[in-house]
């Protein structure tokens, strides 16, 4: 008794072959769109931008000529911004990856804290403004300074923080803790000698992108009222101070043809950022990366 | 410090150990009694009753699932790194019982070394690999860690083939090199006893000689405890052998009695390979 009946079977080979093709083609459509709305952006951007990068705009304050107009003032603000958010998000981030893999009990507690973190992850960057607004703006008193600017960005990214962490922490070995416990480390020998080693590779990477995340955030910056039109450098922590992103928008809602222009050249002094940053994790995770 | 005097005639590996104790009975250095172990509601160890000797090869068979690893972990508590395990009954080691809890687990992990299934060196050195115990132990100076790592490498029959890479990582070994760079870590913390889990199960047949050669050398200093589920290498190299099945102790002997003249039916049908 034969089931498959060959001849049917190749007559019926056609239409699948079309099938399959049309499959195909609908995907690389989908591709090809998203690739070519990201080069049109590119291109734009470029086009109207270029005519204003030059060193001037590397040096002057913000102004309401666009010829004059430099994002000095925002590029300098964002590096201080980010000399607040590095630390303050990698060390808390860092250590309660450490703490709900090495040492918080599994179980389902630990499943509820991770699921949460998880989803404070997707939370819209305008909430984390908000929150910045009541604790850090008013509550602490900060005003609109680096530091409660830096607070609030360092919290809208410990959870992708954390998340990261836990997964390099997650993928070392079992062997190499066993290897260490076994021969009478402590539990803090083994994670600072054994685990953090192994895993500051993937810590890293996830980091830098997060951080990368922080300079390019604009709604939380608006929330806790950060200005644009700022004359002169940050002091302090305490100073005022303007980001990349909000000079950007403000240049880009000015009515002046001119300004939009601006606008595209400082986008492009923002993506030159983001892109480095975006290499250098690219290098981290290609140099140290790890066989097991 | 503890001298490593290694004995540099080698046994033969093949011809079946013939112990040279005979006349006078070693110490006992680990006596456990009606050892009981859950895994949660899973009861992997049941009433447990073995005297391990000093200076002794003591080898652990037994068919795959039967509780051999989950016993010889339990001998340096590493079994308590999974968090639903419960035990009751005792292990007494140097006339203190390890199930205590006042029984520190860092303190009894240096007096007892173990080396594991699948070669572990960290991704370090080959020098980093053996000082990483030392240094735990808070030893800084770096002739006596110079010290250390020669002897421990001596020791573990690896140093002619490593001493002129010490710091080229230790990945870049073979398995069996590996394997061997575990067994010289471990003895850099100098321990009494020496646990090792299938050692050789992930070694080809000629790594697996020279580990087996090391184990017989190694015993003059230190008490073995080794689990295989190949009968030949415990018929080789043990002097005492443990048939475990199904969390329980079967039988208990002189390997050559245990080889020629069990007396448990069921331990015959096992090492005449009709089971397991
Ligand atoms: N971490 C664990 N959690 C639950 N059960 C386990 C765990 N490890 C081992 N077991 C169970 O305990 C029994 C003995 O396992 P094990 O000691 O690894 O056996 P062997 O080493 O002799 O092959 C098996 O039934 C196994 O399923
Ligand atoms: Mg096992």
């Amino acid at each position: 008794m034969k089931y498959v009946d060959h001849a049917s079977v190749v007559k019926r080979m056609g239409s699948r072959m079309i099938v399959n093709k049309i499959f195909k083609a609908l995907f690389f459509l989908a591709t090809l769109f998203a690739l070519l709305a990201l080069g049109l952006l590119f291109y734009r951007i470029f086009i109207q931008g270029i005519g204003y990068l030059s060193l001037d705009f590397f040096s002057n304050f913000g102004s309401r000529f666009p010829e004059k107009a430099g994002i000095k003032a925002a590029l300098i603000g964002s590096l201080w911004m980010m000399a607040v958010v590095a630390p303050v998000s990698l060390i808390l981030g860092v250590g309660s990856a450490i703490y709900l893999e090495e040492y918080a009990k599994k179980g389902k507690i630990n499943d509820f804290i991770r699921m949460n973190i998880s989803n404070l992850a997707g939370v819209p960057s305008v909430v984390f403004g908000l929150l910045g607004l009541t604790i850090f703006v008013r509550a602490l008193a900060l005003g609109n300074s680096i530091l409660a600017a830096g607070f609030t960005m360092s919290l809208l990214i410990l959870p992708v923080i954390i998340v990261s962490s836990q997964e390099a922490i997650r993928a070392v070995p079992k062997d190499l803790r066993e290897a260490s416990y076994g021969m009478g480390a402590t539990k803090w020998q083994t994670i600072a000698r054994v685990v953090l080693p192994s895993a500051i590779p993937g810590i890293l990477t996830g980091g830098i992108l997060a951080l990368s995340r922080a300079i390019g955030e604009t709604a939380p910056l608006v929330v806790i009222g950060i200005p644009v039109i700022i004359q002169f450098l940050p002091e302090n922590l305490l100073s005022q101070f303007t980001a990349m992103p909000m000079q950007i928008f403000d240049w880009a809602k000015r009515p002046q043809e001119a300004f939009q222009s601006v606008a595209a050249a400082g986008i492009i002094v923002l993506m030159m950022f983001l892109l480095l940053m975006n290499s250098i994790a690219v290098f981290i995770r290609n140099k140290f990366q790890r066989r097991y | 410090m503890v001298q490593l005097k290694v004995n540099k005639q080698t046994a033969s590996p093949l011809a079946p150990f013939k112990s040279n104790q005979e006349s006078t009975e070693n110490k006992i250095v680990y006596d456990t009694r009606q050892l009981n172990l859950w895994y949660g509601n899973h009861h992997a160890l049941k009433n447990i009753d073995l005297a391990i000797k000093e200076n002794e090869v003591t080898a652990i068979i037994g068919p795959s699932g039967c509780g051999k690893s989950t016993y010889i972990k339990t001998l340096n508590r590493m079994v308590e790194l999974v968090p639903s395990v419960k035990t009751s009954g005792q292990i007494i080691y140097r006339d203190r019982n390890i199930l205590d809890a006042s029984y520190g687990v860092e303190e009894l992990r240096t007096k007892v070394g173990m080396v594991f299934q699948k070669p572990n060196p960290f991704p370090k050195s080959i020098y980093d690999n053996i000082a990483y115990g030392p240094r735990i132990h808070g030893i800084k100076n770096k002739k006596i860690l110079d010290g250390i790592v020669e002897q421990s490498l001596r020791g573990a029959a690896i140093w002619d083939e490593v001493k002129d890479r010490l710091n080229e990582n230790a990945y870049s070994l073979s398995g069996g090199q590996q394997q061997r760079i575990c067994i010289a870590r471990a003895l850099a913390i100098e321990p009494d006893v020496i646990l090792m889990d299938e050692p050789t199960s992930a070694l080809d047949p000629i790594s697996t000689l020279k580990v087996e050669e090391l184990v017989q050398e190694l015993k003059q200093n230190y008490s073995i405890i080794i689990v295989t589920h190949n009968m030949q290498q415990a018929a080789r190299i043990s002097d005492r052998t443990a048939f475990f099945l199904n969390g329980e102790v079967v039988e208990y002997d002189k390997t050559d009695t245990i080889f020629s003249t069990p007396s448990d039916k069921r331990t015959e049908d096992y090492i005449s390979g009709r089971f397991g």
